[in-house]
């Protein structure tokens, strides 16, 4: 059953920008302004996306701790990561004495940068990707794992020795968790028989991935929920800034906006992490459909729910859970994390994906 | 002997680390200087003295109503405990017989002091392992104690209720039905420490097998209360040489023989639940009397030394003062649970990970003022 309401597609109204602009000077400045455009629009939707984050983590985390969280600065606080922000921007960076200088301002732009490429791939909507790559999930991945660069220089140029026992433990789990989180991945990979994520989403217009792909697909998603979760070093995994052991890890020594740029960081990244499980298991901006045709009528009372809703509703429950798991669980000890990575999660995709062809060749997979 | 950058021997490859004064996980200002090998820890070295305020030193240039309120800022979170010890040490010397109220509600005390000390103990340990909702749940039925507290004793913390002899005023009439109220709660809420941490997968392997202390090294490190009683070493001294009413109540000494940080924890769960068996024993059971023998003004304990001990939440809490006869007393020495139970840290740490150290640390549960006086 295919996408029916074509109202909430956006391809019409990002043609019409590009014409109108195209109408109104040459090729070349018609390209530079939308270029200008999608900078513009995305530092606004990280700035605004990050900030809410911070803000959502206060409140889910006092939620779990019987307090009330911020609640003085604007209606339930909602301006008190704002004011937040502005006073991290007016503090002094504090220069570190025998510091790398160079790669020490530089570690929290490699962070900043990776988490844009890897925004730019996410499709939000339709019509609403920035780049709808043929490889999506791979450039997803790819890029998402050069973070790891920027917080082992950030680490390695604070000449400090809990920066450098962060990073390293961080090395050493994301370097581990990724082959997880590509495992799961490819699974599903496997199901959709795309890698380009527009292409994904489009193929769970009958029903989500998740129901489709039924027990290797579950299992992927929770694999891929638990290494993800390790993978933007969030807890139960937040051995690389472990605050208990390492005071903060690799950005002990940051401060002011540096500081800022790490924390918004963390949170985009889970954000990303939760965008890409929307996406490949959860159908992406695809209302909830299943595939039989007696909820036929179901399935067109889900379509007048828009698209854009459903994307942020899905990714902001996968956020919540994986908050959830942070203020719920203790923190794991860098053995034990990395005994979790090869020792079960590694052995189990790797049976997971065999299990996933194998429904495939036979047919064994629901709806497709 | 260290300097915080670029002490990297070449020919060992360690690395040494300052862990603390200023550490989140030291509980206070200690000091730990760690001898690392990647993550592998090779030695632990306790530098103790940041916060020490010379309270033995003090005492001898106060009389002994003074040196009372020194005793609350030992080891703080056992305040109530502390008073005690020193009180029962000149009410020993002195050949002093308190009243029954005063030695029944004093026990009560005591074991409030002990509940709302594992509480926060319970809090930070779990915080210490990574879990920090745990904190808030620890902190949140700690305020009911602490509500307990200000009405009898009209202070929250540091209580001083104590005076040689009783107490300074008798107990709030609200004092029995608050306690039982507390009780009820707190039997509903103990569950939920066990759903959030005891439970989990993540917290025992944690602490299972991690920080071994056998009972041997438990005795030779004289270490005591919880931290001892998990590795089975039987050093109640409320069971062993009973004081106030504790030959009068039915409770368990908790032992444990695993011996790991686990073990302690398990003491201290255990140990909340004996607690409050003992409170529900005494509350409805406060003797009618007076709330303090009378005392002259002006105290001088005649010459000779007096020692004292009690079981503080920590461990086992000794009062030792010499005296000769005058207003101020020549020498006093407090015996405190946390330094001892700090100097085994060494010897539980090595050769397992900087995690397993805050762990460690965190299931013996130290107090920096106790350590430093």
């Amino acid at each position: 059953m295919p996408f029916k309401f074509d109202f909430y597609d956006f391809t019409s109204f990002t043609q019409w920008v590009d014409w109108a602009l195209h109408q109104a000077c040459s090729p070349f400045w018609a390209t530079f302004w939308e270029m200008v455009i999608v900078g513009i629009v995305f530092l606004l939707f990280y700035a605004v996306v990050g900030l809410y984050l911070v803000l959502a983590e206060r409140k889910v985390c006092a939620f779990m701790q019987n307090r009330l969280g911020p609640n003085r600065v604007g209606p339930w606080g909602f301006f008190q990561t704002i004011a937040d922000f502005i006073k991290l921007m007016m503090k002094e960076i504090i220069p570190i004495r025998n510091a790398d200088k160079f790669l020490f301002m530089f570690a929290p732009f490699v962070v900043i940068i990776v988490n844009f490429l890897a925004l730019a791939a996410i499709p939000f909507a339709k019509g609403l990707q920035p780049i709808d790559l043929n490889i999506g999930v791979f450039f997803v991945m790819a890029v998402s794992s050069m973070g790891v660069v920027g917080i082992l220089l950030a680490g390695w140029s604070s000449n400090s020795k809990y920066s450098l026992i962060g990073a390293m433990r961080s090395g050493a789990q994301i370097v581990s968790y990724e082959l997880s989180v590509g495992l799961s991945l490819i699974t599903m990979c496997v199901l959709a028989g795309s890698m380009q994520l527009s292409t994904i989403v489009e193929n769970q217009a009958d029903a989500w991935f998740i129901i489709k792909g039924h027990i290797p697909a579950i299992t992927a998603f929770i694999i891929y929920m638990i290494a993800a979760t390790a993978e933007i070093n969030r807890g139960p995994f937040d051995l690389a800034e472990a605050e208990s052991e390492l005071t903060a890890g690799y950005h002990t020594e940051y401060s002011g906006i540096m500081f800022a740029f790490f924390y918004l960081a963390e949170y985009i990244n889970m954000f990303i992490v939760a965008s890409l499980a929307t996406t490949i298991f959860l159908g992406g901006w695809m209302p909830f459909h299943l595939p039989w045709e007696t909820f036929a009528g179901f399935n067109h009372v889900m379509d007048y729910i828009p698209p854009i809703i459903w994307y942020f509703g899905k990714t902001a429950f996968l956020i919540f859970v994986i908050m959830w798991f942070k203020w719920t669980f203790p923190r794991l000890r860098i053995d034990q994390l990395l005994r979790l990575e090869w020792k079960f999660l590694l052995p189990i995709s790797l049976f997971n994906i065999l299990l996933m062809a194998l429904i495939i060749l036979l047919g064994w997979n629901i709806g497709l | 002997m260290t300097e915080d950058l670029k002490v990297i021997d070449a020919e060992e490859q360690e690395i040494i680390i300052n862990m603390g004064p200023q550490h989140p996980s030291t509980h206070g200002v200690l000091r730990l200087v760690l001898s690392l090998k990647g993550e592998i820890v090779n030695k632990v070295e306790p530098h103790c003295g940041y916060i020490h305020r010379g309270i033995e030193k003090m005492s001898e240039s106060m009389t002994y109503q003074q040196i009372l309120h020194l005793t609350d800022r030992l080891d703080y979170l056992s305040a109530h405990i502390n008073n005690e010890a020193y009180c029962l040490t000149v009410e020993k010397a002195l050949d002093i017989e308190v009243p029954d109220r005063v030695k029944v509600v004093r026990t009560m005390l005591d074991e409030l002091t002990r509940l709302a000390s594992h509480q926060l103990w319970w809090a930070s340990f779990g915080m210490d392992l990574g879990g920090q909702t745990c904190y808030f749940y620890g902190l949140r039925d700690r305020e009911h104690i602490l509500d307990i507290f200000e009405e009898t004793t009209g202070s929250r913390f540091l209580q001083s209720y104590n005076t040689p002899g009783g107490f300074m005023a008798d107990i709030h009439p609200n004092f029995q039905k608050k306690v039982k109220e507390f009780i009820t709660y707190f039997r509903k809420k103990l569950p939920e420490y066990d759903q959030l941490l005891s439970g989990n997968i993540i917290m025992m392997e944690r602490t299972k097998g991690v920080g071994m202390l056998t009972k041997e090294e438990a005795i030779s490190y004289g270490v005591t209360g919880p931290s001892g009683r998990g590795s089975n070493f039987s050093c109640d001294l409320r069971k062993l040489h009973p004081y106030h009413a504790y030959d009068k109540v039915k409770f368990n000494e908790v032992l444990r023989t695993e011996c790991d940080s686990y073990a302690r924890y398990m003491v201290r769960m255990d140990e909340m639940r004996e607690s409050m068996n003992i409170l529900e024993q005494l509350v409805d059971n406060i003797p009618a009397g007076d709330f303090a023998v009378k005392m002259k003004p002006v105290i001088k304990l005649p010459e000779g030394d007096y020692y004292q001990r009690v079981e503080a939440a920590r461990g086992e809490f000794g009062v030792y003062i010499i005296s000769k006869g005058e207003k101020y007393p020549y020498r006093v020495k407090f015996r405190s649970p946390s330094f001892c139970n700090l100097s085994s840290i060494d010897l539980m740490t090595r050769g397992n990970k900087i995690a397993d150290l805050i762990a460690i640390g965190g299931s013996l549960d130290y107090v920096i003022p106790d350590i430093d006086r």
